[in-house]
């Protein structure tokens, strides 16, 4: 059910792992939805110079994870914020139905990262997470239920 | 490729496949035809295989309708029983870790003006006699609890909720689906009326399945048409599936004591070595009163699916990714496990087919993905 690089990116994860001096960090998900993504980033000078995931959660949870990592990696801030969960997808080669909302997921925890990145710096956060960034991406909320 | 789903399916034994091929090439006819014309008449293989069917469970031939699977067979007890039976009352008692087949039907009756109750289990997904017995009322008509459960493996007290509900005057059904062919079955001393099975969980074809009546019983019919099945279900009988799931059965039911001996072995070493090797785990259903091809393991910190996907071997889990559905499986929810840990689990189910060599090879591989995949998950900071 899962393309090549979904299975790809599922076995052979790029960017697990912790940054110990990270000054971005956001976690999303829940464990109660059976996904947690937590994101790290190292941003000088406005560019994410390091980032890296951990995730609970599905062959895609974590497929996404670490697509969306590869994706703002070397990016700056305001590039990082134009990540879409369809970019992740497509970059994927695609994901079926019920696992869209992983890449929501992945979307809205690089969004809460950065969020965190402006808090740190006591600026405004130029961008609305849509409430979802700390919030479960339950699918039963986003009306995506598959039953 | 190394199989350990075999409560999903089984493969088709050769002596299954060997028994069932002349059926379809050579005794082709239709099994109610009037005419019997030597050679290509099925009626006898049909009426052989309904004979050997109903020897494996202690029934007798004429108690034996043949259907399309586990799930028809359910079906038919549940809403022919029900609907036949109205007048007589219109409350049915089940349990809440039931498959499908059956939770799915009693939700449709309910829609349709009748009352069911949804029987709690304990932590070990047993269903207790005295809980059936506080739930039973005036208007209790029928009872269905499952025989063995599908995702955990416990077995329940089957003869004594028989012997609760006939002692109450009530019909009792157990949908058998993953107990026939695996421990035995007799219906006349552990008082059921009506059970169900699956000829594709005990190395036979899909798509071919019989439920048990006990004579006398009426029932609605579910499938209308023909005059097949004494007039109980239509449809051009499935002599090639009756006649590989009766030898399937037959093999299964002959070598029982073998099978039994080699299957508790495998499963026994798999969940003995799983709770001595790997923290922060837990066996999930009755650690004795179990099917003896069952593991049921939940792994805390990681999500099945993940699980899965890193073995090579096929196994099954009961987290949310895997059904398409987002909740965890309804059975680990009604044993009580939270959510996160309902997520984590993993289901081996074994055959006679399979061998200790496999489990070796499994149990090898297990330990280092279970630690890579919780290396990679945010719940487990903190817990090394």
């Amino acid at each position: 059910m899962y393309s090549e690089k979904v299975m790809d990116h599922f076995a052979n994860p790029r960017n697990v792992g912790e940054i110990e001096d990270a000054n971005a960090v956001g976690t999303v998900g829940n464990a109660k939805c059976g996904d947690i993504m937590k994101m790290y980033m190292k941003i000088e000078d406005g560019v994410i110079k390091d980032v890296k995931f951990k995730t609970f959660g599905c062959g895609a949870a974590i497929a996404t994870s670490s697509m969306a990592t590869e994706l703002v990696k070397g990016k700056t801030v305001e590039e990082a914020l134009e990540l879409s969960n369809k970019a992740v997808i497509e970059a994927l080669d695609g994901l079926p139905p019920a696992k869209i909302h992983c890449s929501v997921l992945a979307e809205d925890a690089i969004k809460a990262a950065l969020e965190d990145y402006y808090h740190r710096r006591g600026e405004a956060v130029p961008f609305e997470c849509g409430g979802d960034c700390h919030e479960c991406a339950h699918a039963h909320e986003h009306g995506m239920d598959q039953e | 490729m190394v199989y350990f789903d075999n409560a999903a399916t089984t493969k088709v034994k050769q002596e299954v496949l060997d028994a069932m091929l002349p059926v379809f090439t050579e005794n082709y006819g239709n099994a109610s035809s009037t005419y019997t014309t030597p050679g290509i008449n099925a009626r006898e293989a049909l009426t052989e295989a309904r004979q050997t069917v109903a020897d494996a469970i202690g029934a007798s031939e004429r108690e034996i309708y043949f259907t399309a699977g586990g799930s028809e067979s359910d079906n038919w007890a549940i809403k022919g029983y029900a609907l036949k039976n109205r007048a007589k009352g219109n409350h049915i008692i089940t349990t809440t870790v039931e498959h499908h087949a059956v939770l799915h039907t009693c939700e449709f009756l309910e829609k349709n003006g009748f009352e069911v109750t949804y029987v709690p289990v304990d932590s070990e997904g047993m269903v207790h006699v005295e809980d059936i017995e506080k739930a039973i009322k005036d208007n209790t008509v029928l009872v269905t609890v499952m025989f063995a459960n599908n995702e955990i493996g416990t077995i329940n007290p089957i003869a004594e909720i028989g012997a609760l509900c006939h002692e109450k005057g009530i019909v009792f059904h157990t949908d058998a689906v993953q107990a026939v062919g695996a421990v035995p079955i007799d219906v006349k001393a552990m008082n059921i009326d009506m059970l169900s099975m699956s000829g594709h969980k005990f190395h036979g074809p899909k798509g071919i399945g019989a439920l048990y009546v006990r004579k006398g019983l009426r029932l609605d019919n579910l499938i209308h048409g023909g005059a097949q099945e004494q007039g109980r279900r239509a449809g051009t009988e499935n002599v090639p599936g009756a006649v590989g799931m009766a030898a399937a059965l037959k093999l299964a039911v002959d070598h029982m004591e073998e099978k039994t001996a080699k299957v508790t072995a495998m499963r026994d070493k798999l969940i003995d070595t799983i709770l001595a090797e790997i923290p922060y785990v837990r066996l999930n259903g009755h650690r004795t009163k179990r099917l003896p091809n069952n593991v049921s393991i939940c792994f805390r910190y990681i999500e099945g699916e993940s699980l899965l996907l890193s073995l090579d071997m096929k196994v099954s889990s009961g987290s949310a990714c895997t059904s398409g559905s987002l909740d965890p499986s309804h059975v680990l929810l009604a044993i009580g496990l939270p959510h996160e840990i309902a997520h984590g689990s993993m289901r081996v189910s074994l055959s006679d087919l399979n061998t200790m060599d496999e489990v070796d090879a499994f149990l090898k591989e297990l330990g280092p993905i279970v630690k890579r995949l919780r290396s990679m998950s945010p719940l487990f900071e903190g817990v090394e």
